[in-house]
C-alpha cells in the first residue's frame, strides 16, 4: 500500500532543464550578468587591480564559507566561526606584542605564535564538537553561546584596544604577494581545490555527505557518525583561525571586533551557493561562486558610490534576490 | 458482562456498505461492509497488508473510499474534508497516541475547546473540569502534569478520555495494546468495558487474538482487502479465526521450496545466550553455511533488535556472537561489517539509504576501503563495483550516478541489499527485506539472497511475513522476548501464526 507514496516521481514540470544542473552552475549566468552590470556602471570595474581586490577581499570570507559549508553539509551549524576569526589571532598577536600597546610583552617567537593561533582554532572546534556530539546539545544554541563567549574573551583580552606593530613573520601570509597575486588568494584557492577534491574523492568527504543526508543510514553503513562530525567542527574552526590570521596580516593589526558580522555573509554565500541548511546537499564549488557573487556585488555598490548608510540595505536585498533566482533556476526548496 | 441486545438499540453507530479503495494497481479494499451497534465491541483482525489500516482510515474520515457508503447513527457521513464534522461522529485512537507532549494533560483534554473558544483561558475552570473527568473515568492522571511525562498506557487512556468527551458514540481503537505491558492492557480492557456499558460502539483492531476473544462480541476478518469472516465471537474456534486470517498463504508463495543447499556441519554464525534489555533475552541459535534461518515475531516483539545487535548497531547486555569462530565485539558497525556481516536494516528510508545520494554512493557506502588507497575513492572503481551489482541484482536504474530517491521502492530495496552484499558477507542479516516492494522485485531480491546462501553464506532472515519466511530452512519464533519454538519444513502457516500470536491453535 505504501509503495506508491514512497516514489517521489511526481516532480514539477516547469524549468525541467535546470533540474538536472547543480544549482552552482545556475549561479554562473548570474555572476556573468553582474560582471556586465559592473562594467557598465563603472569603467574601473574590469581593471585587473579591481578584480584582484575583489578576490582578495573575498578570500578571507571564502575560507569561512568553506568551513561553514563543511559543517552545513554534515547537517549541523556553526555560528561561532566569526568569533574564532577574532580570538585566535588575538591570542597569537598578544604573545608577540609589547605590553605598552596591550600585548603580553613576552615577544614570543612569531612562528610559535602562528602555531598557537591555529591551535586555538583547533581547541575551539574540539570544544564545540564535545558539546554538540558528546553531550548532544543543539548546535545552533551551542555555537551561538560560543559566538558571544569568544567575542567577550577577545574584548576582555584587548581591553577594547587594537593590537598593532605585529612582527612581519606574523603578518606575512596575509600581506605577501606571490607572482603578482596576494598570497591569501593562492591559499584560499588551494584550500577550495583540495576541499572539492576530498569531498568528491575521499571517503571522509563522502561520509560527511552521507551523515548530513541521513545519519541513521550512515551509521548502519558503518560510518562513525560522531567522530566524523567532531572532526568537521575542528576543521571548520581551524579554517576560521587561519582566516583570522590572514585578515590580521592584511590589516597589520588586530581589533577586538575582528570578524564581527562575518557570519551573516558566510551563511548568505553558502546558501546562495546551493548548500542546504538541512544537510547532505551542496558543493564547495557552488559555495565559492556564492562568495564571488557577493564580493562582486559589494564591489559594485562601493564603486557606484552609494551612500554607505544604504549599502547594508542594498546588500540584504540583493541576497534575497540572488536566493530567489537560485531557487527558480533549480536550487532545492528549503525543507523546513 | 452483558451485551445489550441490538434490538433495544435499533440504530447502529456505524454502518459501512460496500467500501472499496484502490491505490494505484493495488486493491487495498474491495467491497467490505461493517456494522457496529451501540455497546458492541467489534474486533477487526487480519495480517499485515490485509487492509485494516485502509478500512480504519476510511472510517476515521482520513481517506475517501472509491465506492461505498457510511452512515453514523443513521445519518449519512460528512464529506472527507470536513474534519470537524467527522470528529464529532467518530473518535480514533492510534497505536502512537496523538497527544501534545509539551502541554499539560488538562490542556490536551480540552484542546478542541481552547482552540475554538473566545476570550481568555480560565485555567481554574479547565483544571476542575479535567479533574472531574479523570475522576469519573477512574484515571489516576494529574491534570497539571505534562502529557509527555505519562507512560504509554496513560497516554492511551488520556486519548480515549478525550475522544469520548467530545461526544462521539463510535470509537476506533487501532492496535491500542501493541505498546503496552500486561498490566496496562488489563487496565485498558477494563476501561473499554466501561465504555461498552455506556453504549459506545467500538471497533477494536488488534494482533493479539486472546484480547480479541476477551473483549469483543463480534469479529471481522480481512485478508487481501476482502472480508473473509463476519460473525459473533461466541462459539468461534480459534483455529477457524486463524484460518480466515492466513488462508492458504503458503501454497501461493512464489518462492515455496526455493531453498539453498546447506553445507552440513559448518556452523558459521553462532549466537549464544544473547540478551538485550527490553527486546530479547537469552537467545541462542546457529546458522550453518548455506542455511537460511528465520526469526519470526509480531511487530513489537523485539525481533529487529537481534539483527541490529548482530550488525553492531545496538549493544547487547550479555551473550556472545561468533562468526566463523571470530568473536564479534558488538556496538561497532564497521568492525562487524569487516568481520563479514552484511546487514539490511528494517526501514530503507530511515536506515537503509541516503536518498539524496546516488545509487553508486549508497551501494558502496560501507566499503570505501575497497575503492582506492589511503581513503581516496577511485570513481572508476566505484562505477565498476556498482555496474556489477546493478547487473547482478537487476536494479532498474539509468546508471550508477542516478539519485536513489528517483528509483521505485523495489529497486531502492535492491540498492540496500547491494550495500549489504558489497563485502561478500559471511553472514547476511536481513530485516523484512521485501517489505513494501512489488512482486517482481520481491522475486529478484529472494533469488539474490538464495544465491548468496548457495555460495556458502549464513543467512538470518528476521520477518513477520509468511511468504518471506518460505525460503528458510528453519524458523524460530520470538515471543515474550524469548525464542519459543522452532519450526522445520513443512510447517503449517496457521501453527506459525498461532505461535507468533501467543496462543495454541
Amino acid at each position: 500500500m505504501s509503495s506508491n507514496a514512497l516514489n517521489p516521481a511526481a516532480r514539477k514540470p516547469y524549468l525541467h532543464l535546470f533540474k538536472v544542473m547543480p544549482s552552482s552552475v545556475a549561479l554562473i549566468p548570474v555572476l556573468v550578468l553582474l560582471l556586465i552590470v559592473g562594467s557598465v556602471a563603472n569603467d574601473a570595474f574590469l581593471l585587473p587591480a579591481n578584480l584582484l581586490t575583489i578576490l582578495q577581499q573575498s578570500s578571507i570570507i571564502a575560507l569561512l564559507v568553506l568551513a561553514e559549508s563543511l559543517v552545513l553539509i554534515a547537517g549541523k551549524f556553526d555560528l561561532s566561526l566569526e568569533s574564532t576569526v577574532g580570538l585566535a589571532p588575538m591570542i597569537g598577536g598578544w604573545l608577540v606584542t609589547t605590553a605598552a600597546i596591550g600585548g603580553s610583552g613576552w615577544m614570543v617567537n612569531p612562528y610559535l605564535a602562528i602555531g598557537v593561533t591555529l591551535l586555538v582554532g583547533i581547541l575551539i572546534g574540539a570544544f564545540n564538537g564535545f558539546l554538540i556530539v558528546k553531550l548532544g546539545l543543539n548546535a545552533f544554541i551551542v555555537t551561538l553561546s560560543m559566538l558571544i563567549l569568544l567575542r567577550g574573551v577577545t574584548l576582555g583580552m584587548a581591553s577594547g584596544k587594537t593590537l598593532y606593530d605585529l612582527p612581519p613573520e606574523f603578518t606575512y601570509l596575509g600581506s605577501a604577494v606571490w607572482f603578482g597575486v596576494p598570497a591569501s588568494i593562492w591559499i584560499c584557492g588551494t584550500f577550495f581545490a583540495v576541499g572539492t577534491f576530498l569531498m568528491r574523492y575521499h571517503r571522509f568527504g563522502r561520509a560527511i555527505y552521507a551523515i548530513g543526508g541521513n545519519p541513521e543510514a550512515a551509521r548502519a553503513a558503518g560510518i562513525r557518525v560522531e567522530r566524523v562530525t567532531w572532526i568537521v567542527f575542528v576543521v571548520a574552526s581551524l579554517l576560521a583561525a587561519l582566516a583570522g590570521l590572514l585578515l590580521s596580516g592584511r590589516l597589520g593589526a588586530i581589533t577586538a571586533q575582528q570578524g564581527g558580522n562575518m557570519i551573516f555573509t558566510t551563511f548568505a554565500a553558502a546558501v546562495i551557493g546551493g548548500i542546504s541548511l538541512n544537510g547532505g546537499k551542496g558543493s564547495l564549488a557552488g559555495a565559492l561562486l556564492g562568495v564571488l557573487l557577493l564580493g562582486v556585488v559589494t564591489n559594485i555598490l562601493t564603486l557606484s558610490q552609494i551612500a554607505s548608510f544604504w549599502i547594508d540595505a542594498a546588500f540584504g536585498a540583493i541576497i534575497l534576490i540572488a536566493l530567489s533566482v537560485v531557487r527558480l533556476t533549480g536550487g532545492a526548496r528549503s525543507q523546513s | 458482562m452483558s451485551t445489550p441486545a441490538p434490538s433495544l438499540n435499533p440504530a447502529p453507530v456505524v454502518v459501512a456498505v460496500g467500501l472499496s479503495k484502490r491505490f494505484g494497481v493495488t486493491k487495498a479494499l474491495s467491497d467490505v461492509s461493517l456494522c457496529v451497534f451501540p455497546g458492541e465491541v467489534r474486533a477487526l483482525v487480519g495480517r499485515n497488508g490485509a487492509g485494516k489500516s485502509t478500512l480504519v482510515s476510511i472510517l476515521a474520515g482520513m481517506t475517501a473510499p472509491d465506492s461505498g457508503s457510511i452512515h453514523f447513527s443513521g445519518i449519512s457521513a460528512p464529506p472527507t474534508h470536513a474534519r470537524e464534522l467527522w470528529q464529532s461522529k467518530v473518535a480514533c485512537v492510534y497505536q502512537h497516541p496523538k497527544i501534545i507532549p509539551t502541554l499539560s494533560c488538562a490542556e490536551n483534554l480540552f484542546l478542541h475547546e481552547i482552540m475554538r473558544g473566545r476570550g481568555l483561558i480560565s485555567w481554574k475552570a479547565m483544571r476542575r473540569a479535567a479533574r472531574e473527568h479523570f475522576d469519573r473515568w477512574g484515571l489516576t492522571i494529574d491534570g497539571d502534569a505534562l502529557a509527555g511525562t505519562l507512560n504509554m498506557g496513560q497516554r492511551q487512556l488520556l486519548e480515549i478520555a478525550r475522544a469520548v468527551r467530545q461526544g462521539s458514540r463510535f470509537l476506533i481503537l487501532d492496535e491500542p495494546t501493541a505498546k503496552l505491558d500486561g498490566k496496562e492492557v488489563d487496565r485498558l480492557l477494563t476501561h473499554i468495558r466501561e465504555l461498552k456499558a455506556l453504549g459506545v460502539g467500538i471497533v477494536f483492531v488488534s494482533h493479539h487474538l486472546d484480547e480479541v476473544f476477551d473483549i469483543s462480541q463480534t469479529v471481522t476478518v480481512l485478508r487481501d482487502g476482502k472480508k473473509m469472516l463476519d460473525r459473533a465471537i461466541a462459539g468461534l474456534a480459534k483455529g477457524e479465526l486463524i484460518e480466515a486470517m492466513v488462508g492458504d498463504a503458503s501454497a501461493g508463495g512464489v518462492l515455496a521450496g526455493a531453498r539453498a543447499a546447506i553445507h552440513p556441519r559448518v556452523a558459521r554464525l553462532k549466537v549464544s545466550r544473547l540478551s538485550c534489555p527490553g527486546s530479547f533475552e537469552n537467545v541462542s541459535f546457529e546458522v550453518q553455511a548455506g542455511e537460511c534461518v528465520g526469526i519470526a515475531g509480531l511487530a513489537g516483539s523485539g525481533k529487529e533488535a537481534i539483527g541490529e545487535v548482530l550488525a553492531g548497531l545496538k549493544l547487547a547486555e550479555a551473550g556472545t556472537m561468533l562468526l566463523d569462530g571470530i568473536h564479534l565485539p558488538g556496538g561497532n558497525v564497521s568492525w562487524h561489517n569487516r568481520a563479514g556481516i552484511g546487514f539490511v536494516p528494517q526501514d530503507r528510508h530511515r536506515e537503509g539509504l541516503v536518498l539524496g545520494m546516488s545509487v553508486a554512493d549508497n551501494a558502496t557506502m560501507a566499503v570505501p576501503d575497497q575503492l582506492g588507497k589511503a581513503g581516496f575513492i577511485s570513481p572508476s572503481a566505484v562505477a565498476r563495483a556498482t555496474r556489477h551489482i546493478i547487473q547482478e541484482l537487476d536494479i532498474k536504474t539509468a546508471g550508477p550516478g542516478e539519485i536513489v530517491s528517483s528509483l521505485s521502492g523495489g529497486n531502492q530495496q535492491k540498492v540496500v541489499l547491494a550495500r549489504a552484499l558489497a563485502r561478500d558477507p559471511a553472514a547476511l542479516v536481513l530485516i523484512n527485506p521485501t517489505c513494501g516492494v512489488d512482486v517482481a522485485s520481491r522475486i529478484a531480491l529472494f533469488r539474490a539472497i538464495i544465491r548468496v546462501a548457495s555460495r556458502g553464506a549464513a543467512v538470518l532472515l528476521i520477518s513477520d511475513d509468511l511468504e518471506e519466511l518460505e525460503i528458510c530452512h528453519r524458523i524460530w519464533v520470538l515471543r515474550s522476548r524469548h525464542l519459543t519454538r522452532e519450526f522445520v519444513p513443512p510447517w503449517v502457516a496457521r501453527d506459525l501464526v498461532a505461535e507468533m500470536e501467543g496462543m495454541a491453535a
